[in-house]
Order: C-alpha cells, then sequence, then structure tokens
C-alpha cells in the first residue's frame, strides 16, 4: 500500500513537472490551454473508470454521452429566440403530445391485449399512424423554426440561464440516455453493451448534426455564454487595470508617460486571457475535486465492494444475493453522468457548441486510453491518465511531423514519398494510441498506478 | 400499366440496391458471425479490416490500370482481389499471433477481447489512412451497367426502367458464390466440421484433439477472405472511403445478432433484414405514389420515413428491437 501511495506521489509530481516544462519552454498560456484539457480529461477518465474499473463494464459510445452534455451547454445557455417559438413552439408541442399519446396507446395494447397475431397488426397500424401524425406536426413546425433568421438563429434557442448550470444538466441528460440504454442491453452478452453504446453515441451524433432546429446541427453556435467576463470587458475594467499595476509594478516603475500606457495595455491585455484560463482552471478544479472525492468515497464503501465483488465474480455474487443487472445499470448511468458534465465543461471552455468535432476517436477512444494507461480501478490512475495521455495526444502531431522530416531528410524536398509521408503523419494519431492501447493492455495491465490491493484485517 | 410502373419504379430504387447491399452486408457479417462463434468475442476491428484488404485491392487496381491490364467489360478490381486477400489474411494471422493469443492462453474474459480489438480497429485504421490517405477513392472501371433504364424502357415499354449496374449484378454472383463455398466448406470439410465443433463446445472439441491454434487460424483467413471482398464489392458499388468501412460496422452487428449470432445463416438472413429495412425506410415514395394515385394528385412531400443521415439509426432500432424480444436473434444464436 505504501509503496502504491509513493508511486501516487511520483506520478502527479511527475506530471506537474511536465506541465511546467511546458510552461517554461513553450508559454504559459499554451500550459494552461492544455491544463483545462487535462482536467476535462481527467473527469472524462473518472466517468470511464466507474464504467470500466468498478464494474467491467465496456461503453463503446462515450462521445455520445460528451455530446450530449455539450448540447445541454447551448439549451440552458442560450437566450429563448420568441419568433422562433411563436412560429413553430405550438407544433413542437403538439408532436411531443402525439408522441407521448403514442408511448401510451403502445403500452396500453401491450398490457390489454393477448400477444398474437390480431396484437402484432394493431400495434404495427398503430405506430405507423402516429408516426405520420407526429410528423404531420413535426415538420412544418421544424422548418418554420428553422426559417427564422437562419444565418444567425434558426432553432428554439435555449433558456438563458448561467452557463454553469447546464453542467449538471449535461449529467442528467447522459444519465437519461444511458438509462435507457442499459435498460435494453445489460443483462445480456457483455459485447452486447458495447455495440448498442456505439450505435447511440452515432444517433445521438447524428441528430445534433441533422436537426437544425434543436442547436443549429453543424451550422454550430458560437459565442456562447461565459461564467465570467470576456477578455475585452476586463481589459477595460479599472479594477482589473488596477491588479495588473499591482502585479507589474516592478516593471512599470522603470518607464514613464506614453511607455508605460503602453506597457500597461499590453500586461493587461496578456493578463487578461491569462486570468480567464486561470478561473476556467479553477472551476475544473473544483469539479474534478468534487467529483473525485465522491467517486472515492463510493469505491470504498460497502457499494464499491460489492462492485468490485460483482465484476470479479459475477456468478458467485448472484449467489450472495446481488442483483448484478440492476448494479451494472447503476454504474452505467453514474459513469456516463461524470462523461456527459464533462461534456458541458468541455463545451463551456469552447465557448461554442461544434457537432462536426465529436469524433469517436478523440472521445471514447482516447478517454479509454486514459483509463487504461493510468491503472483502472484506481481514481488516481484515471486523473494521472487523463492528464499523460491528453498531454501526448496534443503532442503527438507535432512529434510525428518532427520524425517524418527527420526520416526522410535525405530526400528531396518535392520527392514524393517525402511528401506524402509528411501529409500522413496528420494521420498518425490513431496509429499511435491504438499501439498505446494494446501494449499498455499486454505489457502493463494494471496501468500506471495500479489498483490498491485490499485484504482483510 | 400504372401498377407496373410502380412495380418498376420500387425495383429500381429499393430491390435491386438492397439486394446488392444485403449481399455487401451478409459477407462482412458472416466474418463477425465466425469470429464471434470461435473466438467468443465482437470483433469491432472488423470494419477496418474491410477497408485495410479493400485498400490493397485499390492500390493493386491503380497497379494494374497503370499497366494498361484491363478486363474490359469486369472491373479490374476483380484481378487485383488475391492481392487485397493476401494482405488482409496475412495481417489478420499477425494480429491474432501478436494480440489475441495471449489472451486466449490466460483465457481472458470475453470484454477483454472486444477492448483489445478496439485497439486493433484504431491501429489498422491508422495505418489505411496512413498508407492511401482519408479521402474517397473511385476504383471502379470496365462496362458500367448489364442493363440501363434505356434498355429496359425500350424492352417493355413502360415509363420507368430499371437500371442494374454491372457491380450490383457481380456483387450478389460473387456472394452467392461465396456463401456456397464456405457452407461447402463448413458442412463437408473435415476442418470445416472442426470449426463447427469447437465453436459448439471449445472444451469437447480440444478432447477430441482438434487443434485450436489452427481452428482460429482458419477462421480469421475465412473471416478477412469475406471482408476483403465484402470491401471491394461494397467500394466498386459505392466508392472507397475508410471512414464508411468504420460505420459499417454497426449494420453488420446488427445483421449478425438479428439472424442470432454465431449462425452463419442468421448471418446472410438479418443481413437482408437490415439493407432492405434502411433502404425501405429510407426511400422517398413520392412517385411510387403518384402512380398508384389519381392523375395528376401527388403528396406534398417526399413520403419519407426517415431521411438518409438516420439510416444507421435504423439498424440501431432492429438491433434493440432484437435484443428486447428475442435477444437470441432468429436463428437461436448464442447468447450470455
Amino acid at each position: 500500500m505504501s509503496a502504491l501511495l509513493t508511486r501516487t506521489r511520483l506520478a502527479y509530481l511527475g506530471i506537474i513537472l511536465l506541465l511546467l516544462l511546458v510552461g517554461i519552454f513553450q508559454s504559459w498560456s499554451v500550459a494552461m490551454v492544455m491544463i483545462n484539457l487535462c482536467l476535462i480529461s481527467a473527469v472524462m477518465a473518472l466517468g470511464v473508470n466507474i464504467q470500466w474499473g468498478y464494474a467491467g463494464l465496456f461503453s463503446a459510445g462515450t462521445v455520445g454521452f460528451v455530446a450530449l452534455g455539450g448540447l445541454a451547454g447551448v439549451l440552458i445557455s442560450e437566450a429563448p429566440i420568441p419568433e422562433a417559438w411563436d412560429v413553430g413552439g405550438a407544433g413542437l408541442i403538439y408532436s411531443v403530445a402525439v408522441l407521448a399519446a403514442l408511448i401510451a396507446a403502445v403500452l396500453i395494447i401491450l398490457t390489454v391485449m393477448k400477444p398474437g397475431t390480431v396484437r402484432r397488426i394493431v400495434l404495427t397500424f398503430v405506430i405507423l399512424g402516429g408516426y405520420f401524425t407526429v410528423r404531420y406536426f413535426f415538420d412544418p413546425a421544424t422548418e418554420a423554426i428553422e426559417g427564422v433568421n437562419p444565418a444567425g438563429q434558426g432553432f428554439l434557442g435555449g433558456l438563458g440561464l448561467p452557463i454553469l448550470i447546464s453542467w449538471p444538466v449535461g449529467g442528467l441528460l447522459a444519465a437519461l440516455v444511458a438509462w435507457g440504454i442499459g435498460k435494453v442491453a445489460l443483462g445480456l452478452r457483455s459485447d452486447y453493451l458495447a455495440i448498442a453504446t456505439l450505435g447511440i453515441a452515432e444517433i445521438v451524433i447524428a441528430v445534433i448534426k441533422n436537426e437544425d432546429w434543436l442547436a443549429r446541427g453543424v451550422k454550430n453556435v458560437s459565442g456562447l455564454a461565459r461564467p465570467m467576463p470576456k477578455e475585452i470587458v476586463l481589459q477595460e475594467s479599472p479594477t482589473f487595470i488596477g491588479w495588473v499595476e499591482w502585479l507589474h509594478s516592478g516593471a512599470l516603475s522603470t518607464v514613464a508617460g506614453d511607455e508605460r500606457i503602453q506597457m500597461l495595455r499590453d500586461y493587461a491585455q496578456q493578463d487578461a486571457g491569462l486570468f480567464v484560463k486561470l478561473i476556467y482552471m479553477l472551476l475544473f478544479t473544483i469539479v474534478l475535486l468534487i467529483l473525485f472525492a465522491l467517486a472515492q468515497r463510493a469505491l470504498n464503501s460497502p457499494w464499491g465492494r460489492m462492485m468490485r465483488a460483482i465484476r470479479d465474480n459475477e456468478v458467485a455474487a448472484e449467489a450472495m444475493g446481488k442483483n448484478v443487472t440492476k448494479r451494472h445499470l447503476q454504474t452505467f448511468i453514474l459513469g456516463s453522468a461524470v462523461v456527459g458534465i464533462a461534456g458541458a465543461m468541455l463545451t463551456t471552455l469552447d465557448g461554442q457548441f461544434t457537432p462536426s468535432t465529436y469524433n469517436p476517436l478523440r472521445f471514447t477512444f482516447l478517454v479509454w486510453v486514459m483509463v487504461i494507461v493510468g491503472g483502472s480501478g484506481n481514481n488516481h490512475g484515471s486523473v494521472i491518465g487523463g492528464f499523460l495521455i491528453w498531454f501526448v495526444w496534443v503532442q503527438a502531431e507535432p512529434a510525428g511531423i518532427f520524425m517524418m522530416d527527420m526520416l526522410t531528410f535525405f530526400m528531396a524536398p518535392d520527392n514524393p514519398v517525402r511528401l506524402h509521408l509528411l501529409d500522413a503523419a496528420a494521420q498518425m494519431r490513431p496509429l499511435l494510441m491504438g499501439l498505446v492501447l494494446l501494449l499498455a493492455m499486454r505489457f502493463s495491465p494494471k496501468g500506471i498506478l495500479p489498483e490498491p490491493v485490499r485484504t482483510v484485517r | 400499366m400504372e401498377l407496373l410502373n410502380t412495380f418498376a419504379l420500387m425495383s429500381n430504387y429499393v430491390f435491386v440496391p438492397a439486394l446488392a447491399y444485403g449481399s455487401q452486408l451478409a459477407l462482412g457479417a458472416l466474418g463477425i458471425t465466425l469470429v464471434f462463434g470461435v473466438l467468443r468475442f465482437a470483433n469491432f476491428a472488423h470494419g477496418d479490416l474491410m477497408a485495410f484488404g479493400t485498400m490493397g485491392v485499390v492500390l493493386m487496381t491503380y497497379w494494374l490500370q497503370a499497366q494498361g491490364v484491363s478486363i474490359d467489360p469486369l472491373p479490374t478490381a476483380l484481378l487485383a482481389l488475391p492481392v487485397g486477400i493476401a494482405l488482409a489474411v496475412g495481417v489478420s494471422l499477425l494480429i491474432d499471433r501478436t494480440v489475441y493469443r495471449f489472451y486466449r492462453r490466460r483465457r481472458a474474459a470475453p470484454v477483454v477481447y472486444v477492448v483489445a480489438s478496439v485497439g486493433v480497429m484504431y491501429v489498422l485504421n491508422g495505418l489505411t489512412r496512413f498508407i492511401i490517405g482519408p479521402d474517397d477513392q473511385r476504383f471502379t472501371d470496365g462496362a458500367r451497367f448489364l442493363i440501363s433504364a434505356g434498355d429496359f424502357k425500350r424492352m417493355t415499354g413502360l415509363d420507368e426502367g430499371i437500371t442494374i449496374k454491372l457491380t450490383q449484378a457481380l456483387t450478389v454472383v460473387v456472394a452467392v458464390l461465396m456463401v456456397a463455398a464456405l457452407f461447402w466448406f463448413l458442412q463437408k470439410t473435415r476442418t470445416g466440421k472442426a470449426m463447427r465443433a469447437y465453436s459448439d463446445n471449445e472444451d469437447l472439441a480440444l478432447l477430441s484433439g482438434i487443434s485450436p491454434d489452427r481452428v482460429v487460424a482458419v477462421t480469421w483467413v475465412i473471416a478477412a477472405v469475406l471482408a476483403t471482398v465484402a470491401g471491394t464489392l461494397y467500394g466498386l458499388d459505392k466508392s472507397f472511403k475508410p471512414f464508411v468501412y468504420f460505420q459499417l460496422i454497426l449494420p453488420m452487428f446488427a445483421a449478425a445478432i438479428v439472424g442470432g449470432i454465431g449462425q452463419p445463416i442468421g448471418a446472410i438472413v438479418g443481413a437482408y433484414i437490415v439493407a432492405f429495412s434502411e433502404v425501405m425506410l429510407t426511400y422517398a415514395y413520392k412517385r411510387a405514389l403518384m402512380y398508384m394515385g389519381p392523375e395528376g394528385w401527388g403528396p406534398d412531400g417526399l413520403m419519407q420515413i426517415l431521411s438518409t443521415e438516420y439510416k444507421f439509426a435504423i439498424s440501431f432500432l432492429i438491433l434493440v428491437f432484437v435484443l428486447l424480444v428475442r435477444p437470441t436473434g432468429i436463428f437461436r444464436g448464442k447468447v450470455i
């Protein structure tokens, strides 16, 4: 145990050192951008670790839950668009009402009628009729909504609430979808959850990309509200300039007059950027710490012990009276919710919602690599994995180009092989990450920080 | 006459494309189901194995075309097929040797294989994109049509034509030949019987002296051959783009599970179910209804049940339906 503790401390120290090096050799701004994304990655890894490390559930659809969290960012923070509600709100509400009635009707038929051919025929007709009724209201409504000022709006807008609220809401949204998919796929073969989550992620992303009335689809929503003032506002604010003056009083005292004003303006500009990143960093750190503390408590509680028992031997746990399917559903929902929160955080940090960036390599697979390299079943491991793998990911592309450059230095600059290799270096990421995952699984299956061995006293 | 026109229209836009697409899916799903039956895991890398093998075919086709080799009216890709197959078989055996064998010896849980296969998927995907790039490749040549719309209209005097592309006809013929050969192999040869025995009960098969390494190797060879052929036919029919092949795993999984995973017959039936549902639900019925209805009448919308962007949702819905109603699939595959 103490060896693991030393190892954990060393790992954290190493990460801090790595980020300090980036700060010193690249720039502090780059380092802070990296830290912010590392923090978000760590939250995602924590979520996936709850699924994989605690319960051994493999979800191939993390990207879908990230996207749902991001969607929550838009739906919560954007101002509502009254014109859009005027033209299409009623139709949309009717179609939702019809949909609810349809679901109720199907449930009633399923309980009242006896199974058989008659029931099947009735069900088919009810579902088809209901579907076309929904479309009858839905199609004109969405078309009208998308027609409202399509260049800048063309969607319903959101609730106009502070964007921080979208973080828990993103978690809830993800949890809801996870509940649905878990209900269907859990309790069957373990591969089925992987396949089903792969499918739901594709669908979530297809919906977000194509349903323009919801969040503008691939036209993106940019300029989302932020939890702190913008850099421009900060640069003008007297309080902030006062802070900058105090911070740089040494440098400023060496010059005077116009030169001093110019210098102060430069400092204010530079510090405003850093300040905003710092605030994000604090917010993300708070979220990570809270989630980490909760995850750790859960892992060490009787519930966590039960989860490990189920993971290590399902049959034995079931024989002891544990409801394996229910516990799996629970962990799957919890993990997805954490991923959803991270998704909302990411959209907040970006300040925009861009559905085309949700690609499985970047969100599903990378997070997997983080958890497995970091050490599945160990929350510290997930955090370390999140930081380390994000660092490698960011540095992989320049490193790949550099490597190709070195490999082909003897060729003429316009040699087609050299050009192709340099061009293809951008494709190095999936290859590299796939290799990292396979090598980690093979040679270090426990990861950097293995799951602590627990013994009964 | 109106009815015949409707029939021709539907055949042209629904039946023929769905038949070709279903045949391509069937070959892919057969590979997935065989790997599942013998190695007992859902192979996420199958779509990218398809892409990898097809890449070999595409590059070889380009080379042959540059050499002036042609088997017009048939596409040159048929000549290049053995190269792609050899590449896919080689890489499959190499991956099994370096990745999966380790877990097999340790008798790891199925989910560990799945995770490993996701790793393999990205390695193959990276290699493919590294070698040929992520862009669209069109490598179809030779005659375009077996029956063109004009010919058909002239022959029958209908307003609507049925077009059968050569690649579609080729797909169906090749798929039938491949499936026949596969079933003959599984039913009649010693190795095929050993494979089925191993899939049915691993321990009993081992006791009977069946070599597991041999069975596994044969399975990979068959899966790679099927994947390359399926990928090449799909690429000839549409075009070759690595990302699209990655996306094909969802309909292929759906096909394998609908039919009953581990059951070769099931994979074929499932593939046609998925393909026909996909094409029928995303087809715009406007013109078909115009023929059926009174003169000069037409529906307002396109009469499309789902827009084509959501075609993957259809495989998913079928999958969910089957998991809810009959998780073993139509032909009672392995479950739990």
